[in-house]
């Protein structure tokens, strides 16, 4: 399948040994000058690149507190050194999280604490080096930003923070990453990730609806750019025409279509992803938010509501406000933005939506909390209520449903091992040997008790796992979206004879189980 | 009378440079700004709740519990000790002596053992794990060694070696007075001006060493910061939104 091998999964989990240089070779395609330029950075290793990163990083630490704090106050426990997915998986040491915070902090020792300039070999310091820099380029796309680190770290030290800081100063030198860089060109150009243009985005939905009134008989509809309607809807671009993601898409048109609420996708933002925050580009982040602001003013909607994605719920719940508000112009009665999840599970609760839960009988399923959502935002009025409502809605719509241990779910849940920008084929080792951890878990709920599919709420969870999943022996399709349940259980008023779809789905359950 | 002075000058030196320098760390941490909010989730929703939630880190070290019982028995162990042995040493600095110092020294004079098994069991760690191994410094070590060394030599002057307390007493008394006429000797005892020397040290260490964790976990943003960053039903004003002021100067686009 690949030039590597796919690691073994443990019956017990095992904190492996340290084995240095394990992943050294593993690193991104480098950005080129026409992929660098329409974000603001150099295309090539500017001249006197090392007193450019130095600066840079200096000015870094003036802006962000996290990152000045975070640099100052290690203390070396080890705490954090067994909890990273890519070090669990692959024994390299610099994929704990101390030791990735460590390729930065030398730096930022030797040039602004006195330790460092006095004493630089004893505090573990060093110059600012072309073997740094390629360091920083393999480890720091390494990390996924997924914060689990965060989380067991006495004072809360997040590698995420220290991660975009590395990636933000490696743009600024030019030395960018292909992946990323460009798609965020694309969304700067198009309004996707994917560079789907307007009039490809409204064929592919205006087929999709007469997909699902043909399975369902139900004319649910799949607006593009409609002024005046009530809820944007903002969700990844992989909702468009990806497996399983379109699945979910269908699930939130049907919510709304029964629920009799308006919505409209725009072209202008048609994606929710927002990978400026994966280079740490407080600028880049907030050209790409703004064009929500622009669409929700154009369209004149009164809410905002993004699908399933991880990374985007972040910096939608955590950061638009900030990055584009104020929203006073939208309907005071919601919050900015609103979790699609958020929206059913409120419906739910009404008594608005009725579901046949044995449509979903053919599976026995299994969460995995996204990163992001977890450890980053929240949904509801409760600390918590990401764990709780995709929990409820999963209830609500299926009769089979077991959670994975305690300790790899909640926020303690580990990354698919493709988020923060690193879901790129170049990263393809990577991707497979930090989805081990999360592995290992599955195949305990699978071996104990028979589940056969897996739930998520984001969109690179999804595209992952239908790439990992096989490596493991599993199949892609053991990935399923958490609206697709939905989708599959809803009792649509004015249906053919039941759920159409459903029963379909239902017949093809062996080969699926 | 030469020691005396040599002491003084050096414990006065090592008070400024502590004070200053962690004063200067607090104001820097406390004027960077936090341009987007970061708490680690489930964070409070509220100011209280924060309060409680940094009480208990700093208390009870919660999410070290979480990641690992071993570093947190150690861990746990060796501040507390700490806590209580500085809490006893106040009876050195102050006449007459606090009510509820002269309660804590029973158990306060054990303290020092509770310091010296925690840093003994964080140090065995970090020869005997290969992880944290890996990520020590030679620095690391010698601060393990600093602390430790200053726990034995307390203990020693407390159960073994005693030294004249009343004269130590008088001396620090003396320096917190200013009495530079009339400054109390130190006894010349030869543990004591080691543990003296050292305590000096680590406190001249301080600003500029991982020590800074201590002010460093209250300016920590995953931990101090209230979950409630989005536009909420009723705070949609401009100013209810968290903008740092650099990030002020991007929006002038927008407002033009
Ligand atoms: S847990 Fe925190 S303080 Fe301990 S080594 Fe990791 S980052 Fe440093
Ligand atoms: S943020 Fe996630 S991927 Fe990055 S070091 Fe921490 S645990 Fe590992």
């Amino acid at each position: 399948m690949a030039d590597f091998e796919t690691p073994e999964l443990d019956d017990i989990p095992t904190i492996p040994t340290v084995k240095p240089g394990t992943m050294e070779h593993s690193a991104p395609y480098v950005a080129k000058p026409v992929i660098q330029a329409p974000l603001g950075f150099p295309g090539e290793l500017v001249d006197d690149w090392e007193t450019v990163a130095v600066a840079k990083l200096g000015e870094l630490s003036n802006k962000y507190r996290a990152l000045r704090v975070y640099l100052d106050s290690c203390v070396k426990c080890g705490a954090c050194t067994d909890k990273c997915h890519y070090y669990l998986g692959t024994s390299d040491p610099k994929n704990m999280p101390v030791a990735r915070q460590d390729l930065l902090r030398k730096v930022y020792r030797r040039y602004y604490t006195l330790a460092g300039k006095w004493f630089p070999k004893l505090v573990g310091a060093t110059d600012m080096t072309k073997e740094v820099l390629d360091d920083w380029y393999s480890y720091y796309h390494q990390c996924s930003q997924c914060r689990r680190c965060s989380v067991f770290c006495p004072y809360g030290i997040d590698t995420a923070e220290i991660s975009m800081a590395a990636r933000e100063i490696m743009d600024a030198v030019g030395k960018g990453q292909k992946y990323c860089n460009e798609i965020i060109g694309k969304v700067f150009k198009i309004g996707n990730n994917l560079g789907l243009p307007e009039p490809a985005l409204r064929d592919t939905l205006e087929d999709l609806e007469e997909e699902v009134e043909e399975e369902c008989g139900v004319p649910v509809k799949f607006p593009l750019d409609v002024k005046g309607a009530d809820v944007l809807l903002v969700t990844p671009s992989a909702d468009f025409f990806a497996e399983p993601h379109i699945d979910g898409l269908i699930g939130y048109g049907k919510v709304f279509h029964q629920a009799g609420i308006s919505w409209t996708v725009s072209s202008h933002a048609s994606e929710a992803a927002n990978f400026g925050m994966f280079i740490g580009s407080y600028e880049n982040m907030r050209r790409v938010s703004m064009r929500i602001r622009e669409a929700a003013l154009d369209l004149g909607v009164k809410r905002i509501v993004f699908g399933e994605c991880g990374h985007a719920w972040r910096v939608a719940y955590s950061f638009l406000n900030t990055l584009a508000g104020p929203f006073d112009f939208l309907d005071p009665n919601y919050p900015v933005p609103q979790h699609i999840c958020e929206v059913t599970h409120d419906l739910i609760q009404k008594g608005v939506l009725k579901f046949d839960k044995s449509q979903n009988d053919h599976m026995v399923l299994t969460y995995h909390d996204s990163c992001n959502v977890a450890r980053a935002s929240r949904m509801g009025s409760k600390p918590g209520g990401q764990f709780t409502i995709p929990r409820e809605i999963l209830k609500a719509v299926c009769n089979n449903y077991v959670d994975m241990a305690q300790d790899s779910i909640h926020d303690a849940t580990y990354c698919c091992g493709g988020g923060g920008g690193l879901l790129t084929d170049d990263l393809m080792e990577l991707r497979v040997r930090g989805a081990k951890p999360r592995m290992e878990a599955v195949k305990q709920v699978v071996d104990a008790h028979g589940v056969t599919n897996m739930a998520a709420i984001c969109a690179i969870c999804k595209s992952q796992f239908t790439k990992v999943f096989p490596y493991y022996g599993y199949g892609m399709d053991m990935i399923v979206s958490l609206h697709q349940l939905v989708s599959n259980a809803i009792i649509m008023d004015g249906a053919q004879d039941g759920a159409g779809d459903a029963q379909e789905t239902a017949e093809d359950a062996p080969q699926n189980a | 009378m030469a020691l005396t002075g040599i002491y003084a000058f050096l414990f006065y030196f090592a008070f400024v440079v502590l004070v200053g320098g962690v004063g200067y760390k607090i104001v820097q941490y406390a004027r960077t700004p936090a341009p987007l909010k970061i708490p680690t989730t489930p964070a409070p929703t509220t100011r209280s709740g924060v309060v409680l939630r940094m009480g208990r880190e700093v208390v009870l070290f919660e999410s070290l519990f979480r990641s690992n019982k071993w570093i947190w028995i150690f861990g746990w162990l060796f501040h507390a000790g700490l806590f209580i042995v500085l809490a006893r040493h106040l009876r050195y600095f102050t006449e007459p002596v606090w009510w509820w110092v002269d309660l804590i020294q029973p158990f306060g004079k054990y303290g020092a053992f509770a310091m010296i098994i925690g840093l003994v069991g964080l140090w065995a760690r970090r020869l005997l794990v290969d992880r944290v191994r890996y990520i020590t410094a030679p620095s690391d070590h010698l601060m393990l060694l600093l602390l430790t060394a200053i726990g034995v030599s307390g203990a020693l002057m407390t159960f073994v070696n005693h030294t004249d307390i009343i004269a130590v007493k008088a001396f620090f008394l003396g320096i917190m007075g200013f009495e530079f006429g009339s400054m109390q000797p130190l006894p010349g005892d030869l543990l004591l001006l080691l543990h003296l020397g050292m305590v000096a040290l680590l406190m001249l260490i301080f600003p500029f060493s991982k020590l800074l964790h201590a002010p460093g976990v209250f300016f920590s943003p995953s931990r101090n910061q209230v979950d409630n960053p989005r536009a909420e039903p009723g705070l949609r004003a401009h100013d209810s939104r968290h903008v740092a002021p650099w990030a002020v100067e991007l929006e002038t686009d927008r407002k033009a």
